[in-house]
C-alpha cells in the first residue's frame, strides 16, 4: 500500500501544458527567429550530408540566382503574394479555401480562351478588357459555387474545392486538346492579341497589381465594416448571427472576393507574362499560398516578408541545383518543407508554455 | 477492349486508391483530416524504392526476402512521414490543414529528390528513371495459373499480392471499426474528444496510433504504384492518386468496406479513356471523361450534406486539435 502511495506521484506527467498569456511582440518574433535558425541549420545539415555540398557555397549560389535577375524573381513574389492576399478573407472566416489553385487557373483558362476566339477580331485594348472581366468572373464563380453550398448546407468546402481545382485542370487539358494542335501546345504563337504590358516590360503591371492589393486588403481586413464581419464569423458564427451579421451573406460574398483575385491573377500570369498555358500555369501556389497566409497571420504586410522567402528558396534551389550535381530542383520544396514545420511547430510555444509538473506541485504544497 | 480487360485495369488502378482511401479512413475517424496523405504516399514509396533497391544491387535475389525488405522500408518511409504530422497536429497543437499541406509538399520534394539523386548515381547525369525491374517483377507476380482461365482468372487471380492485401486491409479495418472495442473508442475520440478523455480514453495515443497506421497503409499504396502499377521510378510517380483516395474517403462515407468498390469505381472512371475506344472517348473529348471522378465526388459531397443522416456525415472533430483544458 505504502509503495503504490509513493509511486502515484511520479505518475503526474512530467511536462505540464498551459495557455499563456500573450507574450510582447519581442519575445514573438524571437521565437520564430530561433525557429527560423534551427530549420537553416537542419537544412544545412541535409545539404552538407546528402547533397554532398558545402552548405554555405549552397546558400552563396541561392542569393546569386534569386538577385541576378531581379525582376523576374520579384514577379514571381508578387504572384505568390496575389494568391496568398486572395485566400486571406476566406481563411480569416475559416472558410478553407485550398481551390485558390483552381480559381486562379480558371481565371487563366478563361484568358487563354478569349484570346483566342476574340484575338483580331476586336481591337487588341478591348481584347484585354474583356479578357481581365472574364477572368475575374470565373475565378468568382469557381469560388461561389462551394461558397453557396457551403453556406446554405454546410457542405464540406476543403474537399469541394480541392475537387474544383481538378476540374479546372481538365478545362485547361480540354483547352490544350482543341486548340492546342497536335502537340497540345497553347503557347505565343496562338496567344498574341491582348497582350498587356507596360512599356515592353510584362513583369511591371502584376508587381503593382499586387503591391496595391496588399495595402487595399489590410485596410479592408482591419478598417472595413465587411472586414469586421468577416472576423467575427471566423470567430464565433453564432455570435455573428446573434449581432445580426447575415453568415450566408458574409460566406458568398467573401469568397467571391476570393475567387476573383484570384482570377485576376490568372488573367495577369497568362495575359501578362507567360503568354502561354498549361495545367501548371500556376504550379502549386494556390497550396503555397494557404501557408503563407497562415503563417503570416493574415497580415498582409507579413505576407511580402513570407512570399519572399518561399520565393527566394524556390528560385535559389534551382539555381544551386544547376551547380551542384546533387542537388536538384526537388531540393526547394524539401527545404521549404523544413522551414514551414519548424515555423508552424513553434507557434505551438507561442500559445502554450510548459513546466515541470513536479515543481509546479511542490510550489502549491 | 474486352470487359474482363476494363476491369482488370479498373482494379490495379485502383488498388492503390484504395491504399490510400483506406489509411486516410483510419486517419480520419480520430478526428485528424490528414491533407499530407499524398506526401505520406510518396514517403512510402521512395522508402520501399530505396530499401528494394540497395537489396537488389548487392546481388543475387531472394525473392521473400525482397519483399520483406521493400515492405519494411516502405512502413519506415511512412511512418516517418506520419510522424512529423501527429507530432506538429497533436503534440504541438498546429493547424491540421496547413501542416498536411506543408507535408504533402515536403514528402513530394523528398521523394523527388531522393529518388533523382539515386537515378543520378546510377544511371549519371543525364537518366531520368532507375530499373528497378527485379523487384517490380517479384511484386507484380501473379498466379502463374491465372491465365489459364479466361476472362474468370483475368478479373480475379491475375494481380500482384499486393492488390489482395489492399482489400484484406480494407476488411480488417472494417471489421475493426464497426465491432471493437479499439474501433469504437477511436471513433468517440473523433466524435468527441473532451467526452472520450473524460470516459478514460488516452485521446493522445488513439489519435498517433490511428494517424501512423492510417499513414502506413497509404504509404504501401504508394510502394504499390510505383512497383507494379508503374514499375519505375520517376519524379512524380504517384501523381494525383494522394488526392484522389481523399476523394474517395468522402464518396465512401468513411467506411472502409465501401471503399473497395469504390476504389475500383473511381480507378475505372480513370483508365477508361485509355481503354475503351468509343468515338467520344478519345482524342479530344477524353478531358471531359477524366473530370467525371471529381464531379461524381462533388455531387456525393453534396448529396451527403442534404441528407444530413448521421451515419453518413465526417467525423465530428474532423480538423480540430484537442486540448484538455480549452473551454
Amino acid at each position: 500500500m505504502d509503495k503504490e502511495a509513493v509511486k502515484k506521484p511520479a505518475k503526474a506527467p512530467l511536462l505540464v501544458v498551459s495557455k499563456r498569456d500573450a507574450l510582447p511582440l519581442g519575445k514573438r518574433i524571437l521565437i520564430r527567429a530561433a525557429a527560423l535558425v534551427s530549420a537553416i541549420i537542419i537544412c544545412a545539415l541535409m545539404i552538407l550530408i546528402v547533397g554532398k555540398a558545402n552548405p554555405f557555397l549552397v546558400f552563396a549560389a541561392m542569393f546569386r540566382g534569386f538577385f541576378i535577375n531581379i525582376l523576374p524573381s520579384i514577379y514571381s513574389v508578387a504572384i505568390l503574394l496575389g494568391i496568398s492576399l486572395a485566400v486571406t478573407p476566406a481563411f480569416k472566416m475559416k472558410f478553407w479555401n485550398i481551390g485558390a489553385e483552381g480559381q486562379a487557373l480558371v481565371g487563366a483558362l478563361v484568358t487563354a480562351v478569349i484570346m483566342i476566339v476574340l484575338g483580331g477580331k476586336l481591337p487588341d485594348p478591348v481584347v484585354t478588357v474583356i479578357m481581365l472581366l472574364g477572368a475575374v468572373i470565373a475565378g468568382m464563380l469557381w469560388g461561389i459555387i462551394p461558397a453557396f453550398f457551403k453556406a446554405y448546407w454546410k457542405t464540406n468546402e476543403t474537399l469541394f474545392t480541392l475537387m474544383m481545382n481538378y476540374i479546372a485542370i481538365e478545362g485547361v487539358n480540354l483547352l490544350l486538346e482543341v486548340c492546342g494542335g497536335p502537340s497540345h501546345v497553347v503557347g505565343r504563337s496562338l496567344l498574341e492579341h491582348g497582350r498587356m504590358a507596360l512599356f515592353n516590360e510584362p513583369y511591371i503591371i502584376p508587381i503593382a497589381v499586387a503591391a496595391i492589393l496588399a495595402v487595399v486588403m489590410f485596410f479592408y481586413l482591419k478598417q472595413s465594416k465587411q472586414g469586421y464581419e468577416i472576423s467575427v464569423v471566423g470567430e464565433s458564427e453564432n455570435t455573428a448571427k446573434y449581432i445580426g451579421i447575415n453568415v450566408k451573406k458574409v460566406v458568398i460574398r467573401t469568397m467571391a472576393i476570393s475567387g476573383a483575385i484570384c482570377g485576376l491573377i490568372g488573367f495577369m500570369i497568362v495575359g501578362g507574362v507567360d503568354y502561354g498555358i498549361t495545367t501548371t500555369t500556376i504550379g502549386g501556389r494556390g497550396f503555397t499560398a494557404i501557408m503563407v497566409s497562415w503563417l503570416s497571420k493574415f497580415n498582409p504586410f507579413i505576407m511580402i516578408l513570407t512570399s519572399f522567402m518561399i520565393v527566394f528558396l524556390e528560385k535559389g534551389a534551382n539555381s544551386a541545383a544547376s551547380k551542384f550535381s546533387l542537388i536538384d530542383t526537388n531540393f526547394s520544396n524539401v527545404l521549404i518543407g523544413i522551414i514551414l514545420f519548424f515555423l508552424i511547430g513553434c507557434e505551438f510555444f507561442l500559445e502554450y508554455k510548459i513546466h515541470f509538473g513536479r515543481s509546479s506541485k511542490e510550489v502549491q504544497k | 477492349m474486352s470487359f474482363a480487360n476494363i476491369i482488370f485495369y479498373a482494379i490495379q488502378f485502383g488498388t492503390t486508391l484504395l491504399f490510400g482511401a483506406t489509411g486516410e479512413i483510419i486517419t480520419e475517424k480520430s478526428g485528424n483530416l490528414n491533407l499530407g496523405i499524398p506526401g505520406i504516399m510518396y514517403g512510402g514509396a521512395i522508402g520501399g524504392v530505396v530499401g528494394g533497391f540497395i537489396y537488389q544491387s548487392g546481388g543475387n535475389v531472394n525473392p521473400i526476402l525482397s519483399v520483406i525488405i521493400c515492405i519494411l522500408s516502405s512502413l519506415v518511409g511512412s511512418l516517418l512521414m506520419s510522424l512529423i504530422y501527429c507530432f506538429l497536429t497533436v503534440t504541438l497543437r498546429a493547424n491540421q490543414n496547413v501542416t498536411g499541406l506543408t507535408l504533402t509538399i515536403f514528402g513530394n520534394g523528398l521523394a523527388n529528390y531522393l529518388g533523382a539523386t539515386l537515378v543520378k548515381r546510377v544511371g549519371g547525369q543525364t537518366a531520368t528513371s532507375l530499373n528497378i525491374t527485379e523487384t517490380s517483377n517479384i511484386f507484380s507476380a501473379s498466379l502463374p495459373f491465372a491465365k489459364d482461365l479466361g476472362w474468370f482468372g483475368k478479373i480475379f487471380l491475375s494481380y500482384s499480392f499486393m492488390a489482395y492485401l489492399a482489400i484484406a486491409i480494407a476488411l480488417v479495418a472494417a471489421i475493426v471499426l464497426k465491432k471493437t472495442r479499439v474501433g469504437l473508442q477511436l471513433r468517440a475520440v473523433g466524435e468527441n474528444p473532451a467526452t472520450a478523455d473524460a470516459a478514460g480514453i488516452n485521446v493522445t495515443k488513439y489519435k498517433y496510433f490511428a494517424t501512423c497506421i492510417g499513414g502506413m497503409i497509404a504509404g504501401l499504396g504508394g510502394l504499390y504504384h510505383a512497383l507494379v502499377y508503374i514499375q519505375t521510378w520517376t519524379a512524380d510517380v504517384i501523381g494525383d492518386c494522394g488526392w484522389l483516395a481523399i476523394a474517395i474517403v468522402i464518396f465512401t462515407v468513411w467506411k472502409p468496406d465501401l471503399c473497395i468498390p469504390g476504389a475500383y469505381l473511381f480507378g475505372g472512371l480513370f483508365i477508361l479513356y485509355d481503354h475503351l475506344n468509343l468515338p467520344f472517348m478519345t482524342g479530344t473529348w477524353r478531358p471531359i471523361i477524366k473530370m467525371l471522378p471529381y464531379v461524381v465526388t462533388i455531387i456525393v459531397l453534396i448529396v451527403v450534406s442534404f441528407r444530413k443522416k448521421r451515419e453518413t456525415q465526417p467525423p465530428a472533430s474532423l480538423g480540430l486539435p484537442y486540448f484538455r483544458e480549452e473551454r
